[in-house]
């Protein structure tokens, strides 16, 4: 039983990653892909993890710190990454629905 | 404030040595105050400006707010992934702003954090006096879908205040929601 849900764990998060990847390929702006590169990649991570821990029964301490700092650590690179992406107008805009961003008073941070 | 650093410098000393511990997977008298010795040094070295908590954590707030986002985190892996592979079709986004109503340092932080993790949505940029956020948001191709988002993101907001907010924090959030 275990086993099989070690089994689901490994597969789920395998295809979680191959899909976030395909996606960083696919996607139109370097934004858009900054989504593929949080959110499935986290989670295919979190399920290779819970798989391997299922598995092994060892060194669940250190998965855990890996499944901690990879949630913690994710949206911050995601968010410097696309901010500077933003910055140096690297953004289809023809893609953007609206961007409230564009009309800000004053670029915000720029302190 | 010295009591309120000192604590917070106790707590951030109780937590390497967690990690510390945790890293070499066994605890033992050398490995616990190996880690007091190591967190010792790493906060005196490199010192941290300090975190103003005001608010208090909320049991059955940070429940509702995990369950919410385990769920949340599957929708938007299941989401991207369907984009992925749809072919045919490119996916239109949007930057939007939303101005949030508890921005306390913290607060910001925990929402900007979350959001990335949450369908849809990801941090762009952080307005911290003004307590704004900017979110770029994928897959969106109407201004009404637009307006659903932000009540979304406030949304999130609600629930951070309500699992780690203050109580001055939870009343702003509760006028503010109709």
């Amino acid at each position: 039983m275990i086993d099989a849900i070690a089994w689901f764990c490994l597969i789920t998060g395998a295809l979680l990653g191959l899909s976030a990847g395909v996606a960083l390929v696919r996607f139109p702006d370097l934004l858009s892909r900054m989504h593929a590169a949080t959110k499935p990649q986290v989670l295919g991570l979190l399920l290779v993890l819970t798989g391997c821990a299922l598995r092994m029964r060892d060194h669940v301490g250190v998965m855990a710190l890996v499944a901690v700092f990879q949630m913690a650590t994710a949206p911050v690179a995601a968010h410097m990454v696309g901010r500077a992406g933003y910055r140096s107008g690297r953004v289809r805009e023809d893609l953007l629905v609206t961007d409230e961003l564009a009309d800000a008073p004053a670029a915000p941070g720029s302190r | 404030m010295i009591t309120g650093r000192r604590r917070d410098r106790c707590v951030a000393a109780a937590a390497l040595t967690l990690i510390w511990t945790m890293l070499w997977g066994s605890v033992t008298p050398l490995t616990v105050v190996g880690g007091l010795i190591v967190s010792a040094v790493v906060l005196t070295v490199f010192p941290l400006p300090a975190v103003t908590y005001a608010g208090r954590i909320h049991p059955i707030g940070v429940l509702r707010f995990a369950a919410r986002f385990a769920v949340d985190m599957v929708v938007a892996s299941a989401q991207v992934a369907v984009l992925a592979f749809r072919f045919g079709t490119v996916p239109r986004s949007a930057v939007i702003a939303v101005r949030m109503r508890a921005p306390s340092d913290l607060g910001l932080t925990l929402t900007a954090e979350a959001l990335s993790l949450v369908p849809g949505s990801l941090i762009v940029e952080v307005d911290r006096e003004r307590g704004v956020l900017y979110v770029h948001v994928l897959g969106v191709s109407s201004l009404a879908e637009v307006e659903r988002f932000r009540g979304e993101v406030l949304a999130l907001e609600r629930r951070i205040v309500h699992a780690f907010g203050s109580a001055a924090e939870r009343r702003i959030v509760e006028e503010a929601t109709p």
